[in-house]
């Protein structure tokens, strides 16, 4: 590309052509003010407050829509560009209410800053002023619309980022507003963002509105602890309250979005559900305790029993060092019964995989790619982030081809798509694998032979996937949450590996939580330790909850919610003698624990989320832990130190986190990182003659501290579970569209709301995972039976 | 008059036939032949373009663009789609004149715009005709049905491999869809909202590709050309503004209508072939090329000839050549309050200085004619003109501005006298 | 929603652009509905949108940028009246009031029958006619006098 030479307020540049004035003034630290330009959404060029003057220009140039010329000559600041920028920022102010003393967005606003340095003292406006009617946009966003200015970004973040266009402007001519059609919430789970793009207190977050001035706030670094993109948050704190999240630029991460999930999910470290003292049930009645006094209890007890007898579980959405310190403390007392797999069922890669699985390249790299093959998942809902990545491959071009269980909107193009009953997804891969062997000339693997001797042949769909990830520059493979869930969990992996080695694919694991890549790697698991050292070991989640153990440790676990098969897992959980919950809420376990240890949420404690590209990310507390709340890896140590164990002397966290993964953490867990499977025996997996169910964990159910979220909770990803069913099959069963139908896996039936969804396959019922409603189900896969009620 | 012989009369020629618009008539009076000529002897497209800049065709849409020029931006030789756009979204107030084509002679805007796709590589073409002038939709849908029907339109042409397709779309009440851009979005179902250039229609078009966008008697008028050749047509009017012209007389004259005039012709013929000034009044102002023309006192209009040039000498645009006049009746502070009424009205909305300015002018003007002006309004006009003219995306902004700065510059005593006695001079 | 007979109308405008461009003929499908129905509330917006294809927001946008489109209910006859300055200077203004007095309603209201809408318009590019009017969109009425008003209003019923 070539390179041009400019000049800006007297400064030569050099500034590689097909850059805009706004691109080369950015680069060379110039401010231009502006209100519609942003670097990550299209050139509008309609707020025109970038006016500057370019010398032989008939007139001022808007600086974020100009290209660069050889030899241009920009003056920013002269007499007349500062002509133009204060008549623009004059009628800017004409219709706008200036009423920033009760404006949230007081003391951030670009409009407020950019018209001290440009408006007039006083109004020459003498007319009367626009009213705009606010807008009903749902729980997370209010609105103010008088105060805006038009500037459309969010707008365009609907249609370029979020990838659906819920806000639009309406209207012509001075009486244009931004809205939603109707007024429907905007059900994005992206829709946070426009919070932060909204240059004035026009769009503003509704959970915060009007509880602190942003002068109030004290402004501190974190990382989400939701999905495994590790989102970099800043986290506003006032008189020791997290008051709300905002992110934290990393364009190899997050660039400078949030999803949802990550910015209002604090609203659920605030509630009255916190457990902030030690309990301990004497006689079935809980009595606040003192740690000491827990501690010892917990300890003595746990003496007492066989080591083999004890499980220790934890969800992947704790941080490393406590996850390192679990797995530590019970291999020191001569178990490995230690697991965060919880919704995982099928264990058997744990005897085959050379190392921890990981997304197989760096997270910036899904922006770019030519050709995706993504097989079960809900990426839009799992992977806010990482799906709007996806969907700027596929504005590039990109191809996508989907194999899942359900088809869900992705809001791109989909090149490709077959969706199967669970059941079927191993064979539906194995299709590919077939068509890519013949398109390659190839022998079929040994993990697909089974389907080809069952008859299995690769038809069109296959045939068109196979063409399109073998082809294009770069191509990717990634199995989902529901591909990790799944019963033939190894068949499905084994058989994607085989796809990505014959399309030349790199090949991907997309996490499932914030520490499911960290707990792996700090030897939370049960068949080796940290950075897959060999250690004691034990009983996987399975194993640990299909028959009662003796005792139970639970790391921030909320048993009926976070596993596999509820059914199961509560009824040895209940069987078990002694169980120990970690928590930072009381919850259930209130019902099923013996003790109760109140421990810190990501926000007040220090600690490690290891995201899905194997990044070492460690955070500080933002805020001092609520009561008697204490840093898990201070529990887990004092623990330690109580049952005799040698080895938890850890001053700090990062001294924790040294100790499980070395001096150069990032070296060492890229280098234990691995997809590569090997001796996997091809085992189709059983047919399922009959329904099957399908079950997803909803966006705000997945961890305890977002199903806490009240904003959250209001909005439409977060409505009551329903059975989703094909048409066909609600006739077939004689039910009715919204209806009423009684459903049942192994234990008890369950009555629901029949929803139609014509996209699923014609024998599942869809019954959402992790929730209250849902808990009495049984497992996330498997045969379940459909009756009107 | 007809085709075939060079005449002044380029595009409103049918006139004179009891069927005007109809193809029979386009046909037996030369229609088509050009249109034929160059797709069966495949006369090279630079050929055209070269006979397009002799011609000094400049653009009847308002900016008056050398039409040849215009045709050498575009990429012939892309290999991809490309597109021929017609703008008939005539809703300059004052301006007629495309929908006589439209009614009149569409058979001559088709041909034209055949050969503009035979010479620029589109081989689909749409006209985007103003909503209100409905029935002109519904004639031009007809006049294309004849055309497919009659082999002028479709694939292979003559017999060549020469395809061209033409599809009408129509606007609904915008007048903004008249800037090409805007127009180019409204076609591909969005709000009518101008685009920031560059790019240009040219390399960004219709759907992103490479387009070229003419006013209908730019593109009616492209026929003759072929016919006769650019020197003919050069001929006609005056240098670097060739041809005759439509112009849309309307205001107080005697005969309002459209009149078909070589360039250069003295304005007061004009005046006079619309029949003088109403009622025998006297000629107070005119604005000679549409609303957005800055207006002219009747005096140096007198002085002027109809061509882009000496209108621009005199401090006006010819623009799209609709003169509205104006006797001495005339209220000039209502007549701008009007204007700036459409201008505030019609803006987008996109850009801040005329979505914000269009409203404060108008509600300015607005109250003093309702006197309750101040002294300090009009430097306050003034300034809110200057602070939106040249600051907006696309030309609305200045075409907003300049009716009011012309206004108060021509009669500032009127504006004046307003504020000043709560009431009209005139 | 809408007839057998808009649909085919709107199918008709689709094949104009290419395949994926769809929501080119959104224009046309919008003044079909709203011809057929009276007005566009907003299902029929957002029929019209999913019919195409695209964000019921994009139709709305549309729907509220155009004129022409009544996205109010409006009267059975409605009636735009020119009044930009080439119309005014012919008379339309005398037209106006005239159309108001006899109505007995002002611009951008409808008549307590439903009977007539009258609306102020802008610039229809036919100012060589003017004093001039639209009825109900398509039909237009030029060279107004107040008796060609009269005669108008007494045929529509
Ligand atoms: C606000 C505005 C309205 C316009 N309206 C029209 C119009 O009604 N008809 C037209 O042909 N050009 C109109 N134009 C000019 C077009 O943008 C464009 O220059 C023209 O169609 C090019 O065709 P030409 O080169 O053949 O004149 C308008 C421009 C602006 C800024
Ligand atoms: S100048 Fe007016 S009409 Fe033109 S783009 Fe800007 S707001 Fe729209
Ligand atoms: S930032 Fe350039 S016009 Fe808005």
């Amino acid at each position: 590309m070539a390179t041009l030479n400019i000049e800006i307020d007297g400064k030569a540049l050099q500034v590689e052509s097909g850059k805009t004035i706004m691109d080369a003034a950015n680069a060379a630290g110039i401010t231009i003010p502006h209100f519609c330009y942003h670097k990550k959404l299209s050139i509008a060029a309609n707020c025109r407050m970038c006016l500057v003057q370019v010398e032989k220009a008939p007139k001022p140039l808007p600086a974020c829509a100009t290209p660069v010329t050889d030899g241009m000559k920009v003056y920013t600041r002269s007499e007349y560009a500062i002509k133009a920028q204060k008549a623009v920022m004059e009628f800017l102010l004409i219709n706008h209410p200036l009423d920033c003393p009760i404006c949230d967005q007081g003391g951030e606003c670009t409009l407020q800053d950019l018209a001290v340095g440009y408006g007039a003292s006083s109004s020459r406006y003498q007319e009367v002023k626009r009213v705009v009617r606010d807008k009903n946009l749902g729980p997370l966003i209010a609105t103010d619309m008088t105060r805006c200015i038009h500037c459309s970004r969010c707008v365009r973040f609907g249609q370029e980022i979020a990838g659906i266009m819920e806000l639009g402007m309406a209207g012509r001519g001075e009486h244009t507003e931004v809205m939603s059609f109707l007024e429907s919430q905007v059900a994005s789970e992206l829709s946070g963002n426009v919070i932060d793009l909204c240059p004035v207190g026009a769009l503003t977050s509704k959970p915060f509105r009007y509880s602190a001035r942003s002068w109030e706030l004290s402004r501190r670094p974190s990382i989400s602890p939701h999905d495994s993109l590790g989102s970099n948050l800043e986290v506003h704190v006032k008189d020791n309250k997290v008051m709300r999240v905002v992110p934290r630029e990393n364009e190899d991460v997050n660039e400078c979005w949030l999803a949802d999930r990550d910015r209002f999910s604090y609203q659920g470290l605030n509630t009255p559900e916190r457990l902030t003292q030690p309990m301990l049930k004497h006689d079935g009645q809980w009595v606040e305790t003192t740690w000491q006094e827990a501690l010892e209890f917990v300890a003595g007890k746990l003496k007492s029993l066989p080591a083999d007898r004890i499980g220790a579980l934890s969800t992947p959405y704790r941080p490393a060092e406590e996850l390192y310190l679990l797995q530590k403390l019970m291999r020191g007392m001569g178990s490995g019964n230690v697991d965060h797999r919880l919704r995982q069922s099928d264990f058997s890669l744990d005897d085959h995989a050379q190392g921890g699985f990981w997304l197989g390249m760096p997270v910036t790299y899904m922006s770019r790619l030519n050709r995706m093959l993504v097989v079960g998942s809900n990426l839009r809902k799992d992977h806010p982030l990482m799906a709007h990545r996806i969907r700027e491959s596929v504005r590039w071009y990109g191809e996508l081809n989907l194999i899942n269980a359900a088809d869900d909107e992705f809001l791109g193009k989909v090149h490709a798509k077959r969706i199967v009953a669970p059941s079927q997804l191993a064979a539906a891969l194995a299709g590919v694998c077939l068509a890519l062997a013949e398109l390659k000339n190839q022998p079929v693997p040994a993990i697909a032979a089974p389907y080809l001797a069952a008859g299995s042949v690769a038809d069109d769909t296959a045939k068109k996937m196979a063409a399109s990830i073998s082809s294009g520059e770069t191509r990717a493979v990634f199995l989902g949450n529901m591909a990790q869930h799944h019963p033939s969990y190894a068949q499905i992996h084994a058989l994607a590996q085989e796809v990505a080695k014959l399309a030349g694919a790199s090949f991907g694991v997309l996490g499932e939580a914030a520490n499911s890549v960290g707990a792996v790697v700090v030897g939370a698991v049960p068949h080796r330790g940290a950075l897959g050292q060999a250690a004691i070991k034990g009983l996987n989640a399975r194993q640990m909850l299909a028959q009662p153990l003796s005792a139970y440790l639970l790391l921030g676990v909320e048993a009926e919610l976070d596993t596999h098969d509820p059914v199961t897992a509560m009824a040895s959980i209940n069987a078990a003698d002694f169980v120990v919950v970690m928590s930072p809420y009381k919850g259930k376990s209130l019902d099923y624990a013996d003790v109760l240890l109140p421990i810190a949420p990501w926000t007040e404690t220090s600690g490690t989320f290891i995201n899905t590209e194997g990044r070492v990310q460690s955070f500080a507390a933002v805020v001092k832990p609520l009561g008697e709340t204490r840093p898990a890896w201070k529990v887990l140590r004092v623990l330690g130190n109580l049952l005799g164990l040698s080895g938890f002397e850890h001053n700090d966290s990062q001294e924790v986190l040294r100790e499980a993964l070395g001096d150069t953490p990032t070296g060492n867990v890229q280098g234990f990182l691995s997809n590569e499977v090997s001796g996997v025996a091809a085992i189709p997996p059983q047919a399922i003659d009959g329904l099957e169910r399908v079950a997803e964990v909803p966006i705000y159910q997945t961890d305890a501290v977002v199903r806490r979220a009240p904003a959250l909770q209001m909005t439409r990803d977060a409505a009551l579970p329903v059975a989703r069913m094909h048409g066909s099959l609600i006739e077939k069963l004689g039910l009715a569209e919204n209806g009423r139908v009684s459903v049942r896996q192994t234990a008890s039936a369950l009555t629901l709301k029949v929803e139609r969804d014509d996209l699923l396959p014609e024998t599942c019922v869809r019954v959402p995972a992790g929730h209250p409603l849902t808990a009495g189900l049984g497992p996330m896969f498997g045969p379940i039976t459909a009756e009107p009620a | 008059m007809s085709l075939l012989k060079p005449t002044p009369k380029v595009c409103s020629w049918t006139r004179e036939f009891d069927n005007p618009g109809s193809l029979a008539t386009y046909v037996a009076n030369g229609g088509y032949q050009a249109l034929r000529r160059v797709v069966t002897e495949k006369v090279p497209g630079d050929a055209i373009i070269a006979e397009l800049k002799t011609s000094a065709l400049r653009g009847r849409g308002g900016a008056g663009f050398p039409t040849g020029l215009k045709w050498s931006f575009m990429p012939r030789a892309f290999a991809g789609d490309k597109y021929i756009v017609c703008n008939s979204d005539e809703g300059e107030p004052g301006t007629f004149k495309d929908r006589d084509i439209l009614r009149y002679n569409p058979h001559q805007l088709i041909e034209g715009m055949a050969i503009a796709g035979y010479v620029l590589g589109a081989r689909v073409g749409y006209n985007y005709i103003h909503g209100e002038i409905w029935d002109c939709y519904e004639i031009f849908e007809a006049a294309l049905k004849e055309a497919r029907e009659a082999g002028y339109l479709g694939d292979n042409l003559f017999g060549t491999d020469f395809c061209f397709q033409l599809h009408a779309h129509h606007g609904y009440g915008a007048y903004i869809c008249g800037e090409e851009t805007a127009l180019l979005e409204s076609i591909e179902g969005k709000k009518g909202q101008p685009r920031f250039k560059p790019p240009f229609p040219a390399s960004f078009g219709l759907y992103g590709k490479p387009t070229t966008i003419n006013n209908t008697e730019t593109l009616a008028s492209v026929p003759w050309i072929v016919q006769h050749g650019g020197q003919a047509f050069l001929e006609l009017g005056k240098p670097n503004n060739g041809g005759a012209k439509l112009f849309s007389v309307s205001g107080h004259v005697n005969r309002p209508g459209n009149y078909e005039v070589p360039l250069g012709t003295p304005f007061a013929e004009l005046l006079a072939m619309a029949g003088g000034v109403r009622n025998g009044r006297k000629l107070k102002a005119v604005i000679p090329g549409g609303s957005s023309a800055p207006v002219l006192p009747g005096s140096i209009m007198m002085d002027c000839t109809m061509d882009f040039d000496s209108i621009a000498k005199a401090g006006s645009m010819l623009g799209s050549g609709a003169v509205i006049v104006m006797d001495e009746t005339v209220c000039m502070v209502r007549a701008l309050e009007r204007l700036s009424y459409f201008y505030f009205e019609e803006s987008c909305g996109q850009c801040t200085p005329c979505r914000e300015g269009t409203g404060w002018m108008y509600r300015i003007i607005h109250r003093i004619e309702h006197g309750q002006g101040r002294a300090e309004d009009l430097d306050l006009l003034n300034s809110v003109a200057g602070g939106i003219g040249g600051h907006t995306i696309c030309a609305l902004g200045d075409a907003a501005a300049m009716p009011v700065q012309s206004f108060l510059k021509h009669f500032g005593d009127e504006f004046a006298y307003h504020v000043e006695h709560k009431r009209c001079m005139v | 929603m809408l007839s057998p007979e808009s649909l085919a109308a709107i199918d008709a405008e689709v094949a104009k652009y290419p395949a994926e461009q769809k929501q080119s003929a959104v224009m046309s499908a919008l003044r079909i509905a709203q011809t057929e129905k009276g007005w566009l509330r907003p299902e029929l917006i957002e029929y019209v949108a999913e019919y195409l294809g695209m964000p019921a927001i994009a139709a709305y946008e549309v729907a509220t940028f155009y004129n022409m489109y009544d996205t109010q209910p409006v009267g059975r006859h409605k009636i735009t009246l020119c009044t930009n300055l080439p119309c005014a200077l012919m008379g339309a203004g005398e037209i106006a009031d005239h159309l108001k007095q006899k109505l007995g309603i002002d611009f951008g209201e409808t008549t307590e029958d439903g009977r007539f809408t009258l609306k102020e318009g802008e610039c229809m590019g036919a100012c060589g006619d003017a004093p001039l009017c639209l009825h109900n969109n398509h039909a237009m009425h030029t060279h107004l006098t107040p008796e060609k008003v009269d005669e108008l209003l007494d045929k529509l019923k």
